[in-house]
């Protein structure tokens, strides 16, 4: 007791100090679940209520016959919390599949984003030509304003939004990741 | 099926086995086929058709509370001494947040429950209309699932779904809400053969052969093992307690529990540490730190076990089996985790013991039990005993040994405090599902009710709620349940008119500050329930003690013991928050404990 209480005379407390932090990593999980009401408020409650971060979710019905959703949920955290953050999405009784794409291998990750600018003149041409460089669309013009859509990977769409900054930009609406494993392998597989 | 027979003298006669009926009427026919035979619950507006049902039938017997909290405690108890499933029937708005405690509370102590809430008609939903409230929203995080029925013609399929996410896997409780205008509607019962189970949940429960091969290798060369159980053996039912005395008597091993696991090993044994943790015993808990392998079964490693989780057992091997994959790892890093249900598991693993005809190191193994002795030498639950003031710890010691010598089958609650952790400590725990005790969750005012639902399983049990003056207040209007049912519950309290935990912390913690915690305005506890209609009794000091125990096991009516205890007893042993197991304090030690670290 006595070699503890002069470390603990500092804080003046004799609770425990916080653990340490550890590194965090992003990963990208792929989620199988039945389409039932509340399914979404049931996955996304489960983060908040555990004090964990989801960084972008995207969810829509796969199979239409079973009524099944995937969900794709880029969230951060240390490999204990991942690990956690898995196993507790599993055991959620509307959860079919887990997948923890960033650690099973290769895979396909898109994002939708649409940018508008406003802008006039020979501003214009700049937007253009850097919305160009990375294979944008032009899917709306007016004299005073361009909507570009972009798919790319989350780190390419921030890219383009940074680089398109300066040239107007007012509005933006991303769709979160959309992911996929390479190759044969199929979800929770 | 009688129970439906007033429906059929009015429709056609029914197919075999799908029939029509109102939902109200489904409700009670599932709760009938899935082998309720007690219900715990309050009326109000938004479940009356189901009430009405219920009336109409003598299967199902329902028991009023006081208040919805009461229910589901009741239904705790009921589920946590029987093995079934507990099941409560609130209304909606107030009925429903009304449980929201004791879900939560069965949430944390994985007991299956199946609550059933009224809702406001499906027309009304979502207008703040009277007594309405987000029910499914409210219990989503505080129960294991949850249903709204919107359709009569799913309702029977989600009844039997509810017992079964309830029972299987880790238990826990489910929510069916059901709106008052399906509890109307005609629709078709399917029973539970055929019921439409949406989810796919099958949790997996068969352990991994390779991983029990590699545990069991693991504990026949260990030097200085332990094995430390909780609650999760009791809900594998009752041939899990048996599966763990074999195994522990083959081994040789010592074996300490949580304090949701107590009773799986007969406390009476000489392999048994007593309970681990920051109220455990001494003994028990420098095993746990000193230990070479570490068998964990179906506890999970809550921090009131761990201490600071950084010196927690630091040279340890973990065996870590658990039916729910999250609780691996979660806290505490494992060797072996195997996910599994704890019978399946134990029955592995005896089976590949006795195989590989594995013993134990003998020469470790005694050496090992040596340390022990000097460990459990230190008697840790001794205090200071004194001839005229009521020690509490004494108080149970007598009880104990009345209970003892009772021919009953004998029953323990407690709410929550100081004094549930002597009961833990002082009272005997031989067999499984005899102890209720709110664990993880903590919830003041759990005994009284929980007692309630025990008593209406084994009437003829003796069931005794040790409780404290503080606790008892917060669910003191099921005495009036007691009253109604004739149930002979006993309520032994601690009263030394302090929260008392709260001021052991405060006395030890926080500067000796007593913050609100001195229970002002106490009722006559002997009054209050004679009052009600019970038998009051009361013990001031030690020579009264025991004819008032006498009296209390003697007679068969509702009964509260006001038992006037020694105002500031600590509880001891004790692991202060932050420390390790092998940092524990002992009562003599409690006076050097340098108070002024706040």
């Amino acid at each position: 007791m006595s070699t503890d209480s002069t470390s603990k005379k500092k804080s003046k407390s004799v609770y425990a100090p916080t653990p340490k932090q550890v590194a965090e990593e992003t990963h990208i999980l792929a989620v199988l679940v039945n389409n039932e009401p509340g399914v979404l408020a049931r996955i996304v409650g489960f983060y908040s209520g555990r004090g964990y971060n989801i960084e972008s979710l995207t969810v829509a019905e796969t199979n239409n016959d079973e009524h099944l959703s995937r969900i794709t949920i880029a969230c951060k955290g240390t490999p204990a919390v991942i690990d956690q953050i898995k196993a507790q999405l599993q055991r959620l009784v509307p959860v079919l599949k887990v997948s923890d794409l960033t650690m099973e291998g290769r895979y396909i990750e898109r994002e939708l984003a649409l940018l508008k600018i406003v802008c006039t003149g020979d501003k214009r041409a700049d937007a253009q030509r850097d919305a160009d460089a990375f294979c944008a669309r032009t899917v709306d013009s007016t004299p005073n304003s361009f909507i570009f859509e972009a798919t790319d990977t989350a780190r390419r769409i921030d890219d383009f939004i940074a680089i398109m900054k300066p040239h107007g930009l007012v509005d933006v609406s991303r769709t979160g990741i959309a992911a996929i494993s390479k190759g044969d392998r199929v979800i929770g597989e | 099926m009688e129970a439906t027979q007033k429906q059929d003298k009015a429709t056609p006669k029914p197919k075999a086995k799908t029939k029509e009926m109102s939902g109200a009427e489904m409700v009670i026919e599932a709760l009938i086929e899935q082998g309720v035979d007690t219900i715990f619950g309050y009326p109000g507006g938004a479940v009356l058709p189901i009430y009405d049902a219920l009336f109409q039938q003598d299967k199902i017997k329902h028991v009023l509370v006081r208040q919805e909290g009461g229910a589901l405690h009741a239904a705790e108890g009921y589920a946590r001494s029987t093995g079934k499933v507990g099941c409560a029937l609130v209304t909606s708005g107030p009925g429903a947040t009304n449980a929201v405690t004791g879900l939560a509370d069965a949430l944390l102590d994985s007991i299956p429950l199946v609550c059933i809430t009224g809702q406001v008609p499906t027309f009304l939903i979502g207008t703040d209309a009277f007594q309405e409230a987000d029910t499914i929203g409210i219990t989503r995080p505080c129960t294991k699932h949850n249903f709204l029925v919107k359709d009569q013609n799913d309702l029977a399929s989600a009844m039997h779904e509810s017992f079964h996410i309830a029972r299987s896997g880790r238990p826990g409780p489910v929510v069916i809400d059901i709106p008052k205008d399906i509890q109307f509607a005609q629709g078709t019962y399917v029973s539970k053969d055929e019921a439409i189970m949406h989810s796919h949940y099958k949790p997996e429960t068969d352990p991994d052969m390779k991983a029990i091969e590699e545990a069991v290798e693991l504990m026949a060369n260990a030097k200085c093992p332990v094995f430390y159980t909780g609650g999760g053996i009791i809900n594998a039912g009752e041939e899990a307690s048996t599966l763990l005395r074999e195994l522990v008597r083959e081994t040789g091993f010592p074996i300490t529990s949580t304090l949701m696991g107590l009773g799986c090993y007969p406390a009476k044994d000489k392999q048994w540490l007593g309970m681990l943790g920051m109220h455990g015993t001494f003994e028990a808990n420098w095993a746990m730190h000193d230990c070479d392998v570490m068998i964990c079964i179906g506890a999970r490693f809550d921090d009131r076990v761990t201490g600071m989780t950084s010196k927690f057992s630091p040279d340890s091997k973990k065996i870590h089996v658990d039916i729910d994959a999250s609780s691996i790892n979660k806290n505490i890093n494992i060797d072996i985790p195997i996910v599994a249900d704890a019978k399946k598991t134990m029955e592995a693993m005896l089976s590949v013991w006795r195989a590989k005809k594995y013993k134990a190191d003998q020469k470790a193994l005694k050496s090992w039990w040596d340390r022990i002795e000097i460990w459990r030498a230190k008697n840790c639950l001794a205090y200071k005993k004194d001839d005229t003031i009521i020690k509490p710890q004494y108080a149970l010691e007598r009880l104990a040994h009345y209970m003892e010598q009772d021919k009953r089958d004998c029953y323990v609650t407690t709410e929550v405090g100081q004094h549930q952790m002597w009961a833990a400590q002082f009272l005997p725990f031989n067999e499984p599902n005899r102890f209720m005790t709110s664990g993880g969750l903590g919830t003041m005012g759990y005994g009284l009710p929980a007692a309630v639902g025990v008593q209406m399983a084994h009437p003829d049990a003796f069931v005794v709620d040790v409780a404290g003056e503080a606790s008892i207040q917060m669910n003191i209007q099921e005495l009036a349940t007691a009253i109604q049912y004739r149930l002979p519950v006993k309520v032994f309290i601690l009263n030394n008119e302090w929260m008392g935990m709260v001021r052991q912390w405060q006395e030890l913690l926080h500067g000796e500050r007593y913050s609100e915690t001195y229970s002002e305005a106490l009722p006559d506890f002997v009054k209050l329930v004679e009052a009600y209609g019970g038998v009051g009794l009361r013990a001031t000091c030690v020579d009264e003690l025991d004819g008032v125990i006498e009296e209390m096991m003697s007679n068969d009516r509702l009964t509260v013991v006001d038992v006037m205890v020694a105002k500031t007893e600590n509880c001891f042993p004790m692991i202060p928050s932050g420390k390790a197991h092998n940092e524990m304090i002992l009562s003599p030690d409690a006076s050097a404990f340098d108070k002024s670290l706040v």
